[in-house]
């Protein structure tokens, strides 16, 4: 060739920046996996596609999909979910996918490819994505009739095929894989066996103790474990189509035999054509996934590096980072090994495994914690000055995983003695603090991107977690780690002297809680007078609203008088919630869920007459969409008229109270929680708060209203009233944490009474409860103590305040409807009494919706 | 047709009708503007129509000051428009049209043509 391509004298690695090929180069990418594809994607990223024409040859049918989340297809049977290739992305110039094409041979020599079709294709730089095989035990009979393999999607096509056949499905191994398949041969409907030769399942993964709580989960769930037994042979069966002989006359008769006995380099084009390779097998690569020829790479499982086969995806991604790094000349990032921590949840049993699990580090110590009783084992492998953790195994909770993680890799003094890390309840355990991380750290492992390239995106602009995500991919794949990275972001923030303070806005150096105090004690009635004491500026869309709520928790006036009315967002200005058309819907309280006949009559009316669309909404009431602005007052006229109340859909507020129908009909019924939950519905109605709260209550242990799942859980036992706190669902799900048991009905009125008022009085701006109570110094023990001991001595306080937010309390679209001054408010126009001329509806499974932007402008031709 | 621009003023509603630190929406002869009297009793008009939604939500914003910028802010989507330029603080290559606006006496009075 003429020119220098020096790219593979590793020792210099900065001059040969400037060496990519002017002229475009062939490479060749045998195998188009997950490691296949991402070597693509790299490559794309870097540029490299303006120096080199791509021919990828897959031997599949289909394009590079997600073999990790294989066993999903069982489910969804779903190949194209499965797909890992974006859209449009093979339509870029340079790129030519040859599908259904195996490769036969590799001519060195002459640079050319020859595939089973006789195709010729000739290459200047070779990848090498083959991955591996399934590893098939010698067994005497293990080419039978349904004895699969679990690795391509065509594998498990043929599994589902023969599945519609057979009764009894056996998998042979207990790894990892092996795991996967049983479970997807029980979703299957078959009587399930895994036949494991060692004494334990996940024997790389997990140790004897861990293994066995395995073990009798997994039994627990209808699958049976053999373990320490090996297969002589498959012979035909009396019952069944096998008959397993596991000597000793021990045998299994079965219809279906799958394999997944680990797994072997797919190295044989490698061997054929003379590349070194490791005793047993995989083409050894150096630190640059280059093989013996310069001009070949190895990446992914076919590659042996230091010794070493990567069976997990993360290091096959590293490597494929690695080889497009160098086609594009640059000399970062080279292989350095990978960790090969796991983290996965097999039939719904958490399972991890970091570092030296087995303690094989000489002077390694462990401690162990083992709750037979929940089904959880944990144990630290520490090393023997006890300062640093060497490994770790979880089964049945592995929500220490990413701390131990992070201790282990980076080496991190412990920060407190080595039984502590996993010690259950006694407060929290030790936990790792952004700061103490190198910035070698690899924070997304998924994606390994390490502490130190957050803080370069940090340094080039990055300021929230969406930003870093996008230009680093980190928590891009299973986001474990994205509370990790706004650690990182907020601490590198502060040091960066970018201020993260709590301020609400620019105009208010404090946060809500201090505002809230400052409005309180200075007896502050309204935001002029606010912004004049306290702030600078004209106020924002942040502050304006806050001290709007902020005011109506303390002094509860109604929210449209004209000293507020120009604090409320457009939907508490309008009492309802703006769509995204610019039409609001309209929420009715229903208290409880109980609702007469008459009343929903009068709900159906009335969205028939305005041609509402209407919805029920998760927390048991009827959502109406599609009013304009300027018939609110109208609609509303009638629905109070009716007896119907606002909802405070729109409002930081109370929503819903849901329940059961509990003792009134419920024959498990223990308490009548439609009753409680009315009550305590029209308690707390219309208190304004940082963010909306949500309640439940539930009439018996079974919990049908999932209490646990909000911001104040109530349930019936035969004792009394338990009260769960700060659980959350959506977005962010947290299970309620018990705060009390036991309690009166009147008890659990003060209680409630306590704690909401707390909430509004300390929490921040938009935090719901489940934050605020992670935030809460003390957490739960300390939240006891002042709602239940009343440590602060505030209970009587907070319980009067709350009387007389209760005492003030007034329907706002009652007392709207009734002010002519109010109504007149609800215009589109204040110089004309038209609705807006632009809103345009198409109809959908009988009801109108807003058009989407492609049908508004057919709509518009055609009226036109 | 005359080419040179000339001002039409046409007025829309009294001064008190529009609380102080709010908006309204306007009916032009051709489309709709939104129109608020901030704090202090300025006067601005922009258009109605949100260019993120297509919505003519604007004036249903919350009026505030951001770094002394005075801003509208959409209620659907929540981006900042100043209330002098009409530009948009979050995308530089949006903006909202504005409509020279006065008071006569009582009255308000937006410029249209």
């Amino acid at each position: 060739m003429g020119f220098a391509f020096t790219l593979f004298n590793s020792w210099q690695a900065e001059t040969v920046k400037g060496d990519i090929p002017m002229t475009k180069q062939k490479v060749l990418l045998v195998g188009h996996g997950m490691v296949g594809q991402r070597f693509l994607e790299a490559l794309a990223d870097r540029g490299g596609l303006d120096h080199y024409d791509v021919t990828i040859l897959c031997a599949e049918s289909r394009p590079a999909y997600d073999r990790v989340g294989l066993t999903r297809y069982f489910t969804e049977r779903d190949a194209d979910a499965l797909s890992l290739v974006p859209d449009g992305f093979m339509a870029q110039p340079g790129l030519t996918l040859k599908l259904s094409t195996r490769v036969r041979e590799i001519d060195r020599h002459a640079r050319v490819v020859i595939t089973e079709a006789g195709e010729r294709l000739d290459y200047d730089k070779l990848v090498l994505a083959t991955g591996s095989y399934p590893f098939v035990p010698p067994i005497d009979g293990n080419d039978r009739p349904n004895c699969f393999v679990y690795r391509t999607l065509d594998d498990l096509d043929e599994i589902i095929a023969a599945a519609d056949q057979a009764r009894i499905g056996t998998v042979v191994g207990g790894g990892l894989l092996g795991l996967e398949a049983a479970k997807a041969l029980h979703d299957l409907g078959l009587e399930t066996h895994v036949v494991e030769f060692a004494p334990r399942l996940m024997a790389v993964q997990v140790d004897d103790l861990g293994g066995g709580l395995l073990k009798d989960k997994i039994q627990a769930l209808g699958v049976t474990v053999h373990t320490n037994t090996g297969t002589r042979a498959i012979v035909d069966g009396e019952q069944h189509r096998h008959r397993m002989d596991f000597g000793e006359d021990r045998h299994l008769e079965t219809d279906i035999i799958v394999f997944s006995a680990g797994i072997r380099p797919e190295d044989s084009l490698a061997r054929a054509c003379g590349l070194e390779l490791g005793e047993r097998g995989g083409v050894v690569i150096d630190d640059y996934c280059v093989t013996s020829d310069p001009d070949i790479f190895a990446i992914g499982e076919v590659a042996l590096w230091q010794g070493r086969i990567f069976g997990l995806v993360a290091p096959g991604y590293q490597m494929a980072e690695t080889a497009a790094a160098r086609l594009c000349a640059d000399s970062e990032p080279s292989f350095q090994g990978a960790d090969m921590s796991t983290k996965l949840k097999l039939m719904g049993v958490d399972v991890a495994s970091v570092g030296d699990a087995h303690g094989q580090t000489p002077g390694a110590r462990s401690a162990v914690f083992f709750d037979q009783s929940t089904g959880v084992y944990k144990k630290v492998v520490v090393s023997e000055c006890g300062r640093k953790l060497l490994g770790a195994v979880l089964v049945g909770d592995a929500n220490d995983y990413g701390n131990l993680l992070q201790l282990c890799l980076n080496q991190i003094d412990l920060p407190g003695e080595a039984a502590a890390l996993i010690a259950p309840a006694a407060g929290d355990a030790p936990m790792l603090g952004a700061d103490a991380l190198p910035d070698s750290a690899q924070i997304c492992s998924c994606n390994n991107v390490s502490k130190g390239a957050l803080c370069a995106a940090i340094d080039d602009g990055a300021t929230t977690v969406g930003d870093l995500k996008a230009c680093t991919k980190a928590s891009a794949t299973c986001g474990g780690c994205a509370a990790l990275v706004k650690q990182v972001l907020d601490s590198e923030l502060a040091k960066r002297g970018v201020e993260v303070n709590n301020h609400v806005c620019e105009h208010f150096p404090y946060s809500r809680q201090e505002i809230y105090h400052l409005v309180r004690v200075g007896e502050i009635k309204t935001f002029d007078e606010l912004l004049e004491k306290h702030g600078s500026g004209d106020g924002c869309d942040i502050c304006k609203p806050l001290a709007a709520s902020v005011l109506a928790s303390c002094w509860n006036d109604y929210v449209l008088s004209k000293p507020h009315a120009s604090l409320q967002d457009t939907n508490d200005y309008f009492l309802g919630n703006m769509q995204r058309d610019g039409t609001y819907s309209i929420v009715p309280r229903v208290p409880g869920g109980e609702i007469t006949p008459d009343k929903l009559i009068v709900l159906g009316e009335v969205a028939k007459k305005y041609d509402l669309y209407t919805k029920i909404t998760g927390g048991q009431r009827v959502d109406l969409f599609g009013a304009r602005v300027e018939q609110l007052p109208e609609i509303w006229k009638i629905l109070v008229d009716a007896g119907f109340e606002t909802g405070h859909a729109y409002g930081k507020s109370l929503r819903t109270v849901k329940s059961c129908v509990g003792s009134t009909w419920c024959r498990y019924g223990v308490k009548d929680s439609v009753g409680t939950a009315i009550q305590v519905e029209d308690r707390y109605k219309g208190l304004r708060s940082p963010h909306k709260i949500k309640m439940a209550v539930s009439g018996c242990t079974r919990e049908c209203a999932e209490a646990q799942s909000k911001d104040v859980g109530v349930i019936a036992t035969d004792k009394g009233w338990n009260l769960y706190v700060c659980g959350n669902g959506g977005m962010r799900p947290r299970h309620a944490d018990l705060l009390v048991s036991d309690l009166s009905d009147q008890q659990l009125i003060r209680t409630i009474d306590r704690f909401l008022m707390f909430y509004i009085r300390t929490a921040d701006r938009l935090q719901r409860t489940s934050v605020w109570l992670e935030n809460l110094e003390g957490g739960l023990d300390y939240l006891k103590q002042v709602i239940l001991d009343d440590s602060l001595g505030i209970g009587d306080e907070l319980e009067a305040q709350m009387q007389q937010v209760i005492d003030t309390y007034q329907c706002e679209w009652k007392t709207t409807v009734e002010d002519p001054q109010a109504v007149k408010r609800f215009k589109h126009f204040v110089n004309d009494d038209v609705a807006d001329d632009n809103l345009h509806y198409v109809r959908e499974r009988g009801q109108r919706r807003p058009a989407y932007e492609h049908e508004r402008i057919e709509l518009v031709q055609q009226e036109g | 047709m005359n080419s040179s621009v000339t001002l039409e003023w046409k007025a829309v509603c009294k001064v008190d009708e529009i609380l102080p630190g709010t908006g309204v929406g306007v009916r032009l002869p051709e489309g709709q503007a939104a129109l608020f009297r901030t704090r202090d009793g300025q006067l601005h008009a922009l258009d109605n129509m949100d260019p993120f939604s297509r919505a003519n939500v604007i004036s249903r914003g919350l009026l505030g000051s951001l770094g002394g910028t005075r801003v509208v802010a959409s209620p659907l989507y929540k981006q900042h428009f100043c209330l002098e330029t009409g530009k948009c603080l979050e995308d530089e290559t949006v903006s909202l049209t504005v409509y020279p606006v006065r008071q006569r006496g009582e009255l308000v009075e937006v410029a249209v043509g």
